[in-house]
């Protein structure tokens, strides 16, 4: 006989936890009070640029822009000595070659988004090919989209297959779900659909495309991080997290910290367990350290814009 | 291919955030204090002062006037005569506005009052910021509005204010208590003269200030320090006609008996020992959270705080486990500090009355458990501290200990949770955390307190009434019931 109890035993999804719209807002506004000045806000600053998805994901993206950005990612403002690099460039499967090649061996990883991004509206075949071609091209990390629709219908169970069919495409690189929870709507269902991919075998969940309006939310972003330590409280495993989209400004990247270092702890601030999907962050991040390096702001023309 | 570097960045970003200090340059305090009487500062008949301190630091503020009979005399005569001569008469749109003028200056010196409120009491800033001091203005701002509308409050009825009130206010809330007495005896009609507490009375002379200057007549407001001999003067005098206390149990219970046969008109807000019952099908995050405000919100110094945590036995360990996690995340410390959570104890006394608690506990065999942190060598501060393994009669769960102490059981279903609840002699508050509307609609039938709150702890707002049942006080303070307790 099976144990019922056992911890990686694959929940009910309709039973995942409740979330009061309320207190979690509150929460998340809560943190935003915390201030962070010297020591600390050089350090959060320093770790938020480690943790930056730099990100190009356009119908327009081409072989130089691509270039461009993955120069930047190890390159990110010179004048200032010792800066980390970012953690990754993320791109569509198409730009992966181009990319791993401009990075060598940066350390600064490759991902890319697959499985019919932004909208998921595919076969499941193609969504797998789709994977295994950015695998092949060289992707250390997978941006997978849930298929919404069937979500919302309530047929858990594809979602979950789908994921799960997804990861085992990805062989050894990281697989990133992303919820869309601007399409999702209610935290209960964000709490749901995170629920779902952990236990479905994702790396990192992650809240939006970037195309649906809005996107990453503060208090969206904390049903997840809850979403986590519950999941690590009864399976000891650790699931990454990636806010994506609507991020562009130091200070809130800080609140971001805060509320991750207050909700999960030390082991997860660090880049394998926590990610920025953001584009213009990481200016506003350069500007904040030069200020902080020399008491002044800089103009925005010191910053390169690649 | 050579090996890929690494590139995660490891730094140190935790709760020892670097020191983020409010400024205590907005804070005006003077070297001493006279008493406020008819519009005022006047030295004291009694001749004495005493220190009041800073209990973070147990360095001395400010030295306050200590007023004895014939002071409370002085005041409760100016009172009268304000009453009979001006305050009474004029109409009540006049008032209204004097009560708006406060209120408004009030926000002018936010930041001053929310700055000497945590010097002197202890509270962290973040709350005497964000809290207590936009409570105490809107609380003015509410009652200014009743003023020339009482007799849409009450049809039919005439309108009579009923002299001069005696208010008599506890150390916890200190300016926030005084906004409570003050602005709907005001907006009545009726004439105060008020005692804050004696280690937290600095935020109520700052008020008189402003009183002073807002050119309300004087004598309508009287602001008198002291300890407990100056609050028995008040009630005692027998000119006062309306004593509003807030404060312990046992001083409550005092004043009852000094007016038995007087035709005072007394409203008590006591002691409490609030049940926080979390349903095996509340949100549990949120209720976690929703715990932690419950009891360490101002330290633990709120008498309507969550001290006594029911739990579903279903989810007893879960949520002791995030209870726990997030005792972690609690920073304790310099309570002018913009990210201290819980500040320091109000004063040496309170302390040892905290102890002493913990020691009965000790005693008692319950198990103690307390946050890691670091305490500042000086001043008085104290762990948050869970106590589990609680049985329903011990005394942690059946007194007052009012500051940062849960005590945490266990139930099994509805009905043994409400006879739990209900079976203390205190009825001021409960909370009630659960998904499913029709249990919160069955709990706050059956929970004998003034406040019950749903899937939320400690919110407050002047247009809620606030008061208890049985041993926690009479009378309501705060909205549109707030206004009855000051009229024939």
């Amino acid at each position: 006989m099976v144990a019922t109890n056992t911890s990686f035993a694959i929940p009910d999804f309709t039973l995942s936890p409740r979330i009061d719209q309320v207190g979690v807002e509150e929460k998340a506004k809560r943190f935003t009070a915390r201030s962070i000045k010297a020591e600390t806000k050089v350090n959060g600053l320093k770790l938020t640029l480690n943790m930056i998805d730099l990100t190009t994901l356009e119908g327009k993206d081409s072989d130089g822009k691509v270039k461009q950005l993955c120069y930047k990612a190890q390159h990110l403002h010179d004048q200032y000595p010792g800066l980390p690099t970012v953690a990754a460039v993320c791109v569509y499967p198409s730009m992966v070659g181009i990319a791993k090649k401009s990075l060598g061996n940066s350390g600064v990883k490759v991902a890319s988004v697959s499985t019919a991004f932004p909208s998921g509206q595919a076969p499941r075949d193609v969504k797998i090919r789709d994977t295994k071609f950015a695998v092949s091209e060289g992707a250390d990390e997978i941006d997978m989209v849930i298929s919404r629709g069937k979500f919302l219908e309530g047929d858990y169970n594809f979602v979950f297959d789908e994921i799960a069919a997804i990861k085992e495409a990805c062989g050894t690189a990281r697989l990133k779900v992303i919820l869309e929870t601007g399409e999702l709507v209610t935290y209960d269902k964000v709490r749901r659909a995170s629920d779902i991919a952990m236990y479905a075998g994702a790396d990192f969940i992650k809240t939006s495309t970037g195309k649906i309006s809005p996107a990453a939310t503060m208090p969206v972003t904390l049903v997840m991080l809850e979403a986590i330590r519950d999941f690590y409280y009864k399976t000891g495993k650790k699931i990454a997290m990636k806010p994506a989209g609507g991020i562009s400004k130091s200070k809130l990247a800080l609140h971001y910290l805060v509320m991750l270092q207050e909700t999960l702890g030390t082991e997860w601030m660090n880049n394998e367990w926590f990610r920025f999907g953001a584009s213009s962050l990481a200016n506003d991040v350069l500007m904040q350290l030069e200020k902080e390096r020399t008491g002044v702001y800089q103009s925005a023309n010191y910053f390169s814009i690649d | 291919m050579a090996k890929a570097k690494n590139n995660t960045l490891k730094l140190k970003f935790d709760t020892t955030y670097a020191p983020a200090p409010e400024s205590k340059a907005s804070a005006k305090i003077d070297a001493k204090y006279e008493l406020f009487v008819n519009g005022k500062f006047e030295k004291p008949l009694s001749k004495k002062y005493f220190d009041t301190i800073n209990p973070a630091t147990e360095e001395k503020l400010s030295e306050v006037a200590d007023a004895n009979v014939a002071d409370v005399d002085k005041a409760v005569k100016a009172a009268r005569t304000a009453y009979d001569k001006t305050w009474s008469k004029i109409p009540a749109k006049e008032r209204a506005k004097y009560i708006y003028r406060i209120a408004r200056m009030i926000q002018e010196r936010a930041r001053e009052f929310a700055v000497i409120e945590t010097l002197d009491g202890g509270k962290p800033i973040r709350e005497s910021r964000d809290v207590d001091i936009p409570l105490v203005a809107n609380h003015f701002f509410y009652y200014a509005g009743w003023a020339d509308k009482l007799s849409y409050a009450y049809p039919n009825k005439k309108i009579e204010p009923l002299g001069v009130a005696g208010q008599i206010i506890p150390w916890n809330f200190p300016l926030l208590m005084a906004a409570w007495k003050i602005a709907p005896a005001l907006a009545t009609g009726n004439t105060v003269v008020l005692k804050p507490a004696e280690t937290t009375s600095l935020t109520a002379l700052k008020l008189a200030e402003i009183i002073q200057e807002s050119d309300l007549p004087p004598g309508v407001v009287n602001i008198i320090t002291g300890a407990g001999a100056t609050g028995a003067a008040i009630v005692n005098h027998p000119d006062i006609n309306k004593v509003a206390f807030t404060g312990s149990t046992d001083v409550g219970k005092i004043i009852q008996r000094a007016v038995a046969g007087t035709n005072k008109k007394v409203t008590l807000e006591l002691g409490g020992k609030a049940a926080n019952i979390i349903f095996d099908d509340a949100p549990l995050d949120q209720a976690v959270e929703g715990i932690i405000n419950g009891i360490f919100f101002n330290q633990g110094h709120v008498c309507c705080a969550g001290s006594r945590l029911f739990v579903q036995e279903s989810v007893y360990d879960s949520v002791l486990r995030k209870l726990k996690d997030r005792l972690e995340t609690l920073i304790v410390g310099d309570p002018m500090d913009k990210n201290t959570d819980i500040g320091a104890i109000n004063s040496k006394e309170q302390l040892g009355n905290i102890n002493k608690y913990l020691k009965i506990g000790e005693k008692e065999g319950l198990e103690m458990y307390q946050s890691s942190c670091e305490l500042p060598k000086k001043g008085f501060f104290m762990r948050p501290t869970l106590f589990t393994n609680v049985a329903q009669s011990s005394r942690l769960a059946q007194e007052e200990i009012f500051g940062p102490v849960l005590t945490i059981q266990t139930f099994r279903t509805d009905d043994e949770v409400i006879e739990k609840a209900n079976n203390t002699p205190f009825g001021l508050s409960a909370g009630v955390w659960t998904d499913k509307g029709s249990k919160i609609f069955n709990l706050t039938t059956k929970l004998r307190a003034g406040v019950i709150w749903a899937n939320t702890y400690n919110k407050f707002d002047p247009t809620s009434p606030f008061g208890g049942y049985k041993e926690s006080g009479y009378g309501r303070e705060g909205g549109l019931h707030g206004l009855g307790a000051y009229l024939k």
